[in-house]
């Protein structure tokens, strides 16, 4: 393989794992000050246990989502030289500000959100929460606004030798698909970590353990999947629209569309051909594409073959990508008004059937994030800037024999960290939030000389250990 | 170092991302010297203790390798494109040992059957982490191939001798600092055991500090030329002087010496080593090849970038440290 295919499937690969730990922490994040905050004022202890037991959940993704974190910033320059070169005067202040304003504030209260309960008062605890949740949100921001501008790039001009030069910083930031991106993400974000929320609680209202803290979740996060899950369908949907006005190739790619075409038919499902340039098998519904694209029922949509061959993405990957979001999309949409219907009925939480498809909704957020992102990221292609420069030119001088024994050391690693990480957070889900002492993410807790019990130096068998696990 | 007081735009970046990268390597250099000494400890009550210690802040210190990162991206995106390719092996095998590293904090007091798997990971981690970091100063004291302004040599030319001095440097020296946080944050037999290794730590650093100046003084004539020419030497002969002051010093107070003492210590050795090594590569972005002002973004980018740096840096410094006041005096092990 060329060292380009190498330098975007380590990417790839190396950001789609990435990317589903900061799913979850950002939603977990705003959850955890919520519960924090509702135990500050209120003093019940179900919400105090809520907090603690999920905390434990966040601390153990929010450790494999920093680290592999540290990979992406660095990658831009071992893979990608040619891009940094060409867009380091634009990007750059917006990578550094997400690390300077996101990653410090995460950096600084992530020890008290998860070690300082006990040491500084409930109010300070609900603080640290809020900055931590702050920050995952101002991180989401800044690297929204860099992707955005590889989408939509504005505010910048090139030079003869192709460096962008930043000519408008607001221009930069609030690129025209940043608005949307970034409330389309935010907002998968919450309803995929409600979702697993959800699913936790159903595990264990099925089984009838933790009874109230259980419920209580389950009904803060159907709540919450009630609101998002329609709101996530009409910020799509702006989304759409403004895709179709900056970027028509990729939305050409997501319907599958080769003609440019007025009243465009939606397409179901078809196999694009793209050497034949047309769809083989293709299911539609007239008219209806342009009815929800341009919100009038002859509106013209343009299609693939308005650009040469070489400047359309691989359309299948597209085409079939997007049709896996929009159709989990719809799946969680009729969860949440099952789940609605149920609680107005009052069978919210012992209707078996439906706990158990709670349950199996946890995953569905995140196979619609990582499609949502092969959607966007695929569909920009061949460009690493839309329209600008090639993602051909965009990779570094790196030896592809590197690239690619680097890449199987990632997949071998991260495999490795996936299963500890599901056999860790399986270990915690089935304890459930107990009620009672048992605070921290982890049973040790570094304190300061107050007269603690010392017990380094006592006995050679520390009694500070966590549980024994039912599968020990 | 005259550059600095004329104060133009790309030096006193230059100096930024200098303080991030003192900052990275004195913070993350004692939560990795605790990694590098954690499988020598004797008892698992003291691998409990140390991985405590470090446990509220190591997220906090290693956010200054992000820092410097994106920092060099945005103020000197030369070095960056150019350097990271040279050092693809050394960086990436450095994130990955990161990576394992890192989740031992999560994942090792999870787990009592399998620990001692995630105490591997954390003590190897740390351990080919600082080696890497070694290799690629080394390859930036020894200088990358550039051709038409990009890396222009093999994947493998970071790994030299000269690089394996530098990640053995770092070994010793970011174990010494380890050892000074031990014996400044905890007490009884961990605390002694910080003290038993401290020596080790010292003569591994002040060897290869002695090897790595010889060696770059004799391969690269203009790290020799600015160090030993007149009036040069005058100005400069401070530094490895004072260098050999801390260590001696050093040697004979990390029995008696207070609880902070060798920390502080340590720290003032490893200033010194990055004031010599600001003194061999000034004024390269790109050792030999590309200078500051050659390498610098855009003036609006600098302000860009400068303008919040500026602003937010200070708080940033002042709650970190409001971190370490939080979980200040010395660690315990306290029943949850």
């Amino acid at each position: 393989m060329d060292a380009v295919v190498l330098a975007r499937l380590q990417f790839a690969f190396t950001i789609g794992f990435h990317i589903l730990w900061p799913t979850l922490t950002i939603g977990l994040a705003s959850f955890v000050a919520l519960l924090s905050g509702l135990w500050w004022r209120t003093g019940r202890p179900v919400y105090r246990d809520l907090m603690r037991f999920w905390l434990k959940i966040f601390a153990l993704t929010f450790g494999v989502g920093v680290v592999t974190g540290v990979v992406m910033s660095y990658e831009i320059g071992t893979n990608w030289a040619g891009f940094s070169r060409s867009v380091s005067n634009v990007l750059g202040p917006l990578f550094m500000y997400e690390a300077l304003t996101a990653f410090f504030l995460e950096a600084g209260f992530i020890g008290i959100l998860l070690f300082g309960e006990g040491r500084v008062g409930k109010a300070m605890h609900f603080v640290a929460a809020c900055l931590v949740a702050g920050g995952t949100l101002l991180s989401t921001t800044w690297i929204l606004a860099a992707n955005s501008w590889m989408q939509t790039p504005a505010g910048a001009v090139a030079d003869a030798a192709g460096i962008y030069h930043a000519v408008d910083w607001w221009d930069v930031v609030i690129n025209p698909s940043f608005p949307y991106r970034l409330a389309h993400m935010v907002c998968a974000s919450f309803i995929t970590s409600a979702f697993v929320v959800a699913s936790v609680s159903a595990f264990h209202l099925r089984r009838s353990r933790n009874i109230e803290a259980s419920r209580t979740a389950f009904s803060l996060a159907m709540w919450m999947v009630l609101v998002l899950t329609p709101t996530q369908i009409v910020l799509g949907d702006l989304h759409g629209r403004n895709t179709l006005a900056h970027q028509p190739t990729k939305l050409a790619a997501m319907e599958g569309l080769w003609d440019t075409t007025r009243g465009a038919p939606m397409t179901l499902l078809a196999w694009p051909d793209m050497s034949a340039e047309r769809n083989r098998f293709a299911i539609e519904v007239p008219h209806v594409a342009s009815l929800y694209l341009t919100h009038s029922w002859n509106g013209e949509v343009q299609g693939l073959k308005a650009v040469p061959p070489a400047d359309r993405p691989d359309v299948p990957v597209v085409f079939f990508a997007f049709r896996i979001m929009v159709g989990i999309g719809l799946v969680l949409l009729a969860t949440a008004i099952t789940g609605a219907i149920l609680r107005a009925r009052g069978r919210l939480y012992d209707t078996r059937w439906f706990l158990r498809v709670v349950m199996a909704t946890a995953p569905l957020g995140y196979v619609a994030v990582l499609a949502g992102w092969t959607t966007t990221e695929a569909g920009r292609q061949p460009w690493v800037v839309y329209g600008a420069l090639r993602t051909a030119d965009a990779v570094a001088p790196v030896a592809a024999g590197a690239v690619a024994s680097t890449l199987l050391v990632f997949i071998a690693a991260y495999a490795v960290l996936l299963v500890a990480f599901l056999w860790f957070a399986r270990r915690i889900v089935i304890a459930g939030p107990a009620g009672g002492e048992t605070p921290m993410p982890s049973a040790l807790r570094p304190g300061p000389d107050r007269g603690a019990p010392t017990l380094a130096g006592a006995a050679p068998a520390l009694p500070a250990r966590p549980a024994p696990a039912p599968g020990e | 170092m005259n550059a600095l007081i004329s104060a133009d735009l790309p030096a006193l970046f230059a100096a930024l991302v200098a303080f991030c990268v003192v900052v990275y390597v004195l913070a993350d250099g004692f939560d990795l010297g605790v990694g590098i000494l954690f499988l020598l400890a004797p008892r698992d009550a003291d691998r409990d203790l140390m991985m405590a210690s470090i446990e509220p802040v190591w997220d906090g210190n290693e956010t200054w390798l992000v820092m410097g990162g994106t920092l060099l991206l945005a103020t000197f995106p030369a070095g960056y494109y150019v350097l990271l390719p040279a050092f693809y092996l050394p960086v990436m095998t450095m994130l990955l040992a990161l990576i394992f590293r890192g989740v031992a904090f999560g994942f090792r007091l999870q787990t009592r059957r399998l620990r001692w798997v995630w105490d591997l990971a954390f003590a190897a981690g740390s351990m080919v982490a600082t080696l890497c970091q070694g290799f690629i100063l080394g390859g930036l004291v020894g200088g990358v191939t550039v051709r038409d302004g990009m890396f222009a040599g093999g994947p493998f030319d970071a790994f030299g001798w000269l690089g394996l001095a530098c990640g053995l440097g770092l070994l010793g020296g970011y174990a010494l600092l380890g050892a000074g946080w031990l014996i400044w944050k905890t007490g009884g037999p961990t605390q002694v055991f910080a003290r038993e290794v401290a020596h080790a730590a010292l003569l591994l650093t002040g060897a290869m500090m002695v090897v790595v100046s010889a060696w770059s003084a004799i391969a690269v004539p203009e790290v020799a030329a600015r160090w030993f020419a007149w009036p040069g030497i005058a100005w400069l002969s401070p530094v490895p002087l004072l260098a050999a002051a801390v260590m001696a010093t050093l040697w004979r107070r990390i029995w008696t010496g207070g609880d902070a003492g060798t920390f502080v210590l340590a720290l003032a050795l490893f200033l010194l080593g990055f004031v010599g090594l600001v003194v061999s590569l000034w004024p390269y972005v790109v050792p030999r090849h590309i200078t500051l002002w050659q390498g610098a973004a855009d003036p609006q980018t600098l302000a860009f970038a400068g303008v919040g740096l500026l602003l937010i840096v200070p708080i940033v410094l002042a709650y970190q440290a409001h971190a370490y006041w939080v979980f200040r005096g010395k660690t315990r092990l306290t029943l949850g």
